[in-house]
């Protein structure tokens, strides 16, 4: 078997940005032209080959089953060499990157590269640690990578300097330095128990563990799965996520709000591949904790919502809110639940990126103190509401007219997205989950009651929260200047829009989609028996590629 | 050797978590680093502990896995190593700023 090309392309994802980051610390931080050309061509190269890879991942192949593109890296066969895979989940997590990568970049260059030295490359290696973390098959590979973009991200947060920024990363840094340990300490306890740290090796290996290996696999699976919690920000490790959010400048916090979603995406994967129907008496393993904690996470982040005085920080418990649904959706360990959740987790993962992008343009021109008179006025009467403000100098000659209703309509827009109502795609990804919970066979648990209650409050008190600040902030007249805006800020928020709307219009066909996907996590072999049979190139399979059942 | 190993491991971890609750900012990053020794010792520790086996095949043919020690933790190790230094060292860095731009070494930069 040789490998063609195309095969290749697999690895691009990871080597470009690397390569391009690395060899713009060559160039002087003045030839700004130069870096802004090369790494817009960097991303839109990863756009496309992320878009190929997933029209790839998302044929059947041609025995029938899904495809799972493996890649092993140095050419020895699975368990024994690291391997990259696509399926359709990393495909998709790809796009949702590079879309993302595309749209803040594009908001960047607008003026915040200039903020600070080195965001090019620093931008550039965040979106290959992203990358790789999605396309690894490997325990400790994925280590590297989530360092890698942790790495970049500390940079990336302090990003334009200042108190606030130096602050938050005081916080931010040294709580991810302490999960990457509790990473380091679960895998090597699971490496100590099975012998192997390619995850598809680890599925097989689950279900003919003994009493007191499984123990000890279990100890260092939950080891593993706290430090992934601490990232995707389950309550209550998740204190540092809205502060830390809150605190980057635009284009990086709306870049972040991708980066809780890969600490989920690998609970998604390793819990279903190690702990999913297969896997013997550990079936199941750590699904309370997950289901529990996603919702203990829906309503702090709910509560949090409510009670936000700055739109940053609203946006910020957002990712929460988002996290403990998606979190819940997989502790429910029902496929139809989670196909739902992965709907939810793209549109709510555009929405709230578009929403980062969109605060700052909002808040251009405003003086600071009108988020606390807008949570303060409420509680207390609008006594003063009436107060004339005459203090539009400058800036005032350059605005477009339109502006103000631009940013209204993209301000509704997130609202309809985040809090789950009817014409956007967020609703879709809520009737989903919802509809899959009530159809569950036999009467619906309490559990799942409280559930559905949680999502239902949540979405009204975001839809409060948003109706709240929006009167406050666009519909006040003759608070602060209108704000300057220009058409390559206004373009990745109302891109980032209009993939929601694009995604409410092809409801059917993303939805079947994503009902696949949950179906191929749910049942892994297929994943697993395609991997650790794949043969490197010129030598023959080192395990049978057949037999060993199909989907029951 | 493996009860001395393990008391080492449990000092440097307890020592390191002591040191990260504490207020200061230099204490924080000792205690990150001790934390970083614990773990390195345990993925170490993770591939049995063998006195005098090489990580490598003696020679031609199919080796003896009993007379060599495992050589994956060892690798682990040493890449944990390297990214440990990095992080503590691009820490420091965030710490003195905080130092000049609050003037104060509390991790919540105000004493309170």
């Amino acid at each position: 078997m040789v490998r063609s090309l195309a095969d290749h392309l697999v690895i691009v994802p990871i080597l470009l940005p690397l390569v391009v980051g690395a060899a713009m610390l060559l160039f002087d931080e003045r030839r700004r032209r130069l870096k802004m050309t090369l790494s817009l061509a960097t991303v839109t190269a990863l756009l496309v080959i992320a878009v190929t890879l997933l029209i790839r991942a998302a044929t059947i192949d041609t025995d029938g089953d899904a495809t799972v593109i493996v890649y092993p890296l140095g050419n020895w066969p699975a368990p024994f060499g690291i391997v990259l895979v696509v399926d359709r989940l990393s495909a998709l997590m790809l796009v949702l990157t590079s879309v993302l990568g595309l749209s803040s970049l594009l908001y960047a260059l607008a003026r915040w590269h200039k903020a600070g030295p080195r965001f090019h490359t620093l931008f550039l290696l965040l979106l290959t640690g992203l990358n790789g973390a999605f396309l690894t098959g490997d325990l400790f590979n994925l280590f590297v990578f989530f360092e890698v973009l942790l790495a970049a991200s500390y940079g990336l947060v302090l990003h334009g300097s200042g108190t606030a920024r130096v602050k938050a990363g005081l916080h931010y840094i040294p709580v991810n330095l302490v999960a990457s340990s509790l990473f380091l300490i679960g895998v090597a306890i699971i490496y100590g128990v099975t012998g192997t740290l390619n995850m598809a090796d680890l599925a097989r290996l689950v279900p003919s563990l003994n009493i007191d290996e499984r123990a000890l696999f279990e100890t260092g699976a939950a080891i593993l799965g706290i430090a992934f919690l601490i990232k995707a920000g389950m309550w209550p490790l998740c204190f540092w996520l809205p502060t830390t959010y809150a605190a980057a400048c635009a284009p990086i916090a709306a870049m972040f709000a991708i980066m809780t979603k890969v600490g989920i995406y690998v609970i998604l994967r390793l819990f279903l591949l190690c702990f999913g129907g297969e896997a013997g008496n550990s079936a199941g393993f750590g699904a309370d904790w997950l289901f529990f904690g996603g919702m203990a996470t829906i309503a702090f982040g709910g509560i949090g919502v409510l009670a936000s005085q700055s739109m940053l920080r609203l946006a910020g418990y957002s990712v929460l809110v988002s996290s403990g649904t998606i979190l819940a959706a997989i502790g429910t360990t029902n496929s139809a639940v989670i196909s739902g959740a992965l709907f939810y987790l793209i549109t709510s993962t555009l929405s709230i990126s578009a929403f980062f992008l969109l605060i700052e343009l909002i808040e251009r021109g405003r003086d600071a103190g009108a988020d606390v008179l807008a949570v303060t006025m409420e509680a207390y009467g609008d006594g003063e509401s009436d107060e004339e403000e005459d203090d539009d100098e400058g800036e005032v000659g350059v605005a477009i007219p339109a502006t103000i209703a631009l940013l209204g309509g993209a301000f509704v827009a997130c609202t309809a997205l985040l809090a789950g109502l009817p014409p956007l795609s967020g609703f879709v990804g809520k009737v989903a989950m919802l509809s899959a919970l009530i159809n569950e066979a036999g009467s619906i648990s309490i559990a799942n009651w409280v559930l559905i209650t949680l999502l239902m409050f949540t979405g009204f008190a975001t839809l409060i929260a948003m109706t709240r600040t929006g009167i406050r902030t666009l519909w006040m007249p003759g608070e602060g200047a209108i704000p300057r805006v220009r058409a390559v800020e206004a373009a990745p928020v109302g891109a980032l829009l209009a993939l929601c709307m694009l995604l409410t219009v092809f409801g059917g066909p993303a939805m079947r989609y994503m009902d696949a996907t949950a179906q191929m996590l749910y049942w892994p072999q297929e994943y697993a028996r395609d991997i650790l049979g794949i043969a490197p190139a010129g030598t023959v399979p080192l395990r049978p590629t057949t037999g060993t059942g199909g989907k029951p | 050797m493996e009860i001395v190993l393990a008391i080492g491991i449990g000092v440097f971890a307890g020592s390191g978590v002591w040191l990260l609750l504490r207020p200061r900012t230099y204490q924080v990053i000792i205690g990150l680093s001790l934390i970083s020794y614990a773990v390195n010792l345990f993925i170490f520790s993770m591939g049995r502990l063998k006195v005098g086996a090489p990580p490598i095949l003696p020679g031609p043919g199919v080796g003896d896995p009993a007379t060599m020690a495992d050589p994956t933790p060892q690798a682990l190790v040493l890449t944990a190593i390297v990214i440990g230094f990095a992080m503590t060292a691009l820490f420091l860095v965030l710490l003195l700023a905080a130092r000049g731009l609050t003037g104060t070494d509390h991790v919540n930069g105000r004493e309170d």
